[in-house]
């Protein structure tokens, strides 16, 4: 592989050939011990069993009798299993850096990849394209989901609820919203993991930085606070890229909500990237 | 973390019960020496505080945007600090607002009416159409009409009340809390209702009956420390009609708008000592309710008019201003979280040192060393949870109050129960935390498993789009459950109000609903302990 990558990059100055060479070689590590493990795997088919599963079950219980208006978001009501799936993909994120901490196998990464950073990358990479892919699936069957329910639940073409279709722009603007979302969820717990190592508090700050969120929304009736927590908490934000409807009256733009949320995942990183520099392993 | 295990070697010192008091001296000197572990239980007491701290305070403001359409307590043009229903005998914030026709009476007596009909108007079913014609004759569930006895004259009295309403037939009322079904049925000019009503010393009494002649008791009831001078006489009353559609989103309410009903009284009767001798018609409350009512009398036949209810109020309603001690106790969520990292940790923890072998050699037998843990993690987050519950209490009611912003008054008893009841909550998050980790042995995946089956059903339940039907459901049958603990209003049948898990309304009782997360970590630490006991450390 390396020799590949020597012919391909030869233009380049001799640290650029070995920074490319450093993450190529870190990538194909961390894919090795991702891979070789079942946890990895199994936490992302539990993301898709879980999406799906809670988005099958929020659709289900919504009816709309008629005679009612029902001022329903039927797309974002689909894609509810996301709140589900991101505790989980959050788990995945973590233990692909506290794993490595609770066993003591991040010294023997850090001794054969001494640049710190490509390491972190070359997880975040992984990661991200791995969340990305189980995330289109748990994307994709929810709408389904969505699509097959939602006409006998009394959201019909003819009462101003279309048949979910990722064809529809707002519909596919949220389902792909949505993958985004987990992929940089499962940044930010990375970057959260790589700041508080043991994976059990990383886990419980990720979670709580998340969930608490839309519980104190639910409290905070001053509406200076409510707007605040709205655009700028994680999940609140990140989320407001599957409305599809009352786009005016929401607190913050789709693709803002989620550059938010990006922003704390970028955030997150530095800081996981700057601290593992800095600290012995 | 290793100190301390070693004293049940002592061949001579006499070990209580098989040496459990040593096993959990142990854990507990294992707990308190990890210096992380204590201080993820002192940011838990931090967090909770000071998140119900900033609910508190973040919720002060918004009795600026009062507006004054419904049956809660909101008084239009009143600044905030002004903003205070009465409060009823029981320490209950309560609606007083009625149209009553009443004259002083001395002593013991007793008054007997005959109600014809209860006619009333509903407001326009949609406010924004044009037209001549804005109300429409009807009647809301609880409109009621009758005789009643107060203590006094100024809202929030001790009374009682025998009444005729529109959907739930005759009932005796008092105290504003108190609701006892009568005859059942409607009444017209073709199926009158009689209503007595009889004073004697703190005992009222409620009689009716269909005919006249044959009474039957309906209930007794004790007013204390009633006056001797009561007033007595007859009132209407029309509770706010509210257009609740299907509750998406955990409760949303329609339109709310006043009612009003007119009730036709004739064969009026009294006993004992009536000073007066004539009626006088006014309005209790005013301010509070629409104030439409009136009274017409010609020749002892009279027709009354009111707006208003008298009945307690219940938070999270439409035009609600204040905040409860369920919202300044908000942060149990955040507290949760750390305390269940903690208890996790506080087993997970030796597996990944190698301690639980150290453990398990030094104490064999197996189930008791998981129930020491438990009991040990229990109570540590069981005194954080009291701690950090009763500072929020606290500290939030004066915070709230300094900015001048309503607390919905809650008797002592409840309030003890949230605070008690929240720290039992998270005393028990912590064993399911200790018998999944123990299941699980992975530290990630318990803490998020305990997060997710705890927290997120509230989240979908409260704060999603979920129809109050399936929240319900998610309330009862999940962990979550257990925070019907903090519930600070009761659900009362005699009046409209959304109940729904985001106003702070659970479908189980306080205790049912923390005997479910019980269940769970029972069940869950009877599974660890026959994991622990079979399968290798």
């Amino acid at each position: 592989m390396s020799q590949a990558v020597h012919a391909g990059q030869r233009g380049l100055s001799g640290a650029g050939r070995l920074d490319m060479a450093g993450l190529r070689d870190a990538l194909h590590a961390e894919w090795t011990k991702l891979r070789t493990v079942a946890g990895p795997a199994w936490l992302l088919a539990g993301t898709i069993v879980a999406t799906v599963a809670v988005s099958t079950a929020a659709t289900a219980a919504v009816r709309c009798p008629s005679g009612t208006a029902c001022p329903v978001d039927t797309t974002k009501l689909s894609l509810t299993g996301i709140q589900a799936g991101q505790a989980i993909v959050a788990v995945l994120a973590v233990l692909a850096i506290s794993g490595e901490y609770s066993t003591g196998m991040i010294r023997i990464t850090l001794a054969a990849m001494p640049r710190r950073s490509a390491v972190l990358a070359a997880k975040a990479v992984l990661l991200a394209g791995l969340v990305l892919a189980a995330g289109a699936i748990a994307a994709g069957g929810s709408v389904l989901a969505g699509r097959i329910l939602l006409p006998g639940r009394g959201f019909t073409a003819a009462r101003g609820f279309p048949l979910e279709s990722l064809a529809a722009g707002p519909t596919l603007r949220a389902a792909a919203g949505s993958v985004l979302y987990l992929a940089l969820i499962a940044l930010l717990s990375l970057g959260i993991a790589t700041l508080v190592r043991e994976s059990a508090a990383a886990v419980g700050v990720v979670l709580g930085l998340l969930y608490l969120s839309p519980i104190i929304l639910g409290v905070v009736t001053d509406p200076v606070w409510s707007h605040r927590l709205e655009r700028y908490a994680p999940m609140s934000a990140g989320l407001t890229i599957q409305d599809t409807t009352g786009l005016r009256s929401l607190p913050i733009s789709p693709w803002g909500g989620l550059g938010v949320l990006a922003a704390w995942a970028a955030a997150a990183l530095l800081a996981g990237g700057l601290l593992l520099r800095w600290r012995d392993a | 973390m290793t100190a301390g295990t070693v004293t049940p070697y002592q061949p001579d010192q006499q070990t209580g019960r098989d040496g459990f008091a040593q096993l959990l001296r142990a854990e507990w000197t294992k707990f308190r020496t990890v210096r992380g572990w204590v201080i993820g239980t002192v940011v838990a007491v931090l967090v909770m505080a000071g998140l119900g701290l900033f609910a508190a305070g973040a919720s002060s403001s918004s009795c600026q945007s009062a507006s004054g359409a419904s049956g809660g307590p909101v008084r239009s043009g009143g600044a905030c600090g002004e903003i205070t229903p009465p409060v009823g005998p029981g320490g209950e914030p309560v609606t007083d607002s009625f149209y009553f026709v009443r004259q002083p009476l001395a002593g013991n007596g007793g008054i007997t009416v005959r109600i014809t009909s209860l006619t009333g108007l509903l407001p326009p079913s949609n406010p924004a159409a044009q037209g001549p014609i804005d109300t429409h004759p009807g009647l809301v569930p609880w409109a009621k009409a009758g005789i009643l006895i107060s203590g006094g004259s100024t809202p929030g009295s001790a009374y009682a009340a025998m009444m005729v309403t529109a959907d739930h037939g005759v009932r005796l009322q008092d105290d504003y809390t108190s609701d006892i079904a009568g005859l059942p049925g409607a009444v017209s000019a073709a199926s009158p209702r009689w209503l007595r009503l009889i004073r004697s010393g703190d005992t009222i009494t409620g009689y009716d009956s269909a005919d006249g002649t044959h009474w039957t008791l309906v209930g007794t009831v004790h007013l204390a420390g009633l006056p001797s001078t009561v007033q007595a006489g007859m009132f209407a009353a029309s509770p706010a009609y509210q257009a609740i559609t299907e509750n998406f989103g955990g409760g949303e309410s329609g339109m709310v708008a006043p009612s009003q009903d007119t009730a036709v009284f004739d064969d009026v009767s009294r006993s004992g000592a009536w000073p007066d001798g004539t009626w006088t018609g006014d309005y209790v409350d005013a301010a509070e309710g629409s104030g439409v009512g009136g009274y017409h009398q010609v020749s002892g036949r009279f027709m009354v008019t009111g707006s208003g209810d008298i009945a307690p109020v219940v938070p999270g309603q439409a035009g609600d201003i204040g905040t409860t001690v369920t919202q300044h106790l908000i942060g149990t969520f955040a507290g949760l979280i750390a305390v269940i990292v903690v208890a996790t940790m506080f087993i997970t923890a030796e597996y990944r040192r190698g301690l639980i072998r150290v453990t398990l050699t030094a104490s064999p037998r197996r189930g008791r060393v998981l129930a020491a843990k438990a009991i040990v993690i229990g109570s540590v987050a069981f005194v954080a949870g009291l701690a950090a519950a009763a500072a929020a209490v606290i500290f939030s009611a004066q915070l709230a109050h300094a900015r001048g912003s309503y607390v919905y008054p809650v008797p002592w008893p409840t309030e003890l129960r949230m605070v008690v009841g929240t720290a039992a909550l998270i005393a028990a998050a912590a064993v399911l935390a200790i018998a999944l980790g123990s299941m699980l042995r992975r530290s990630a995946a318990a803490v998020t498993l305990v997060i997710v089956v705890i927290v997120l059903p509230y989240i979908l339940g409260a704060a999603s789009v979920l129809p109050v039907g399936a929240a319900d459901w998610l309330l009862r049958i999940t962990p979550a459950a257990a925070f019907a603990v903090q519930q600070a209003a009761p659900q009362y049948a005699q009046l409209t109000a959304i109940y729904s898990p985001n106003a702070g309304f659970y479908p189980l009782a306080p205790w049912a609903g923390f005997a479910v997360l019980c269940g769970y970590a029972a069940l869950a630490l009877g599974l660890a302990v026959v994991l622990l006991r079979r399968r290798d450390a």
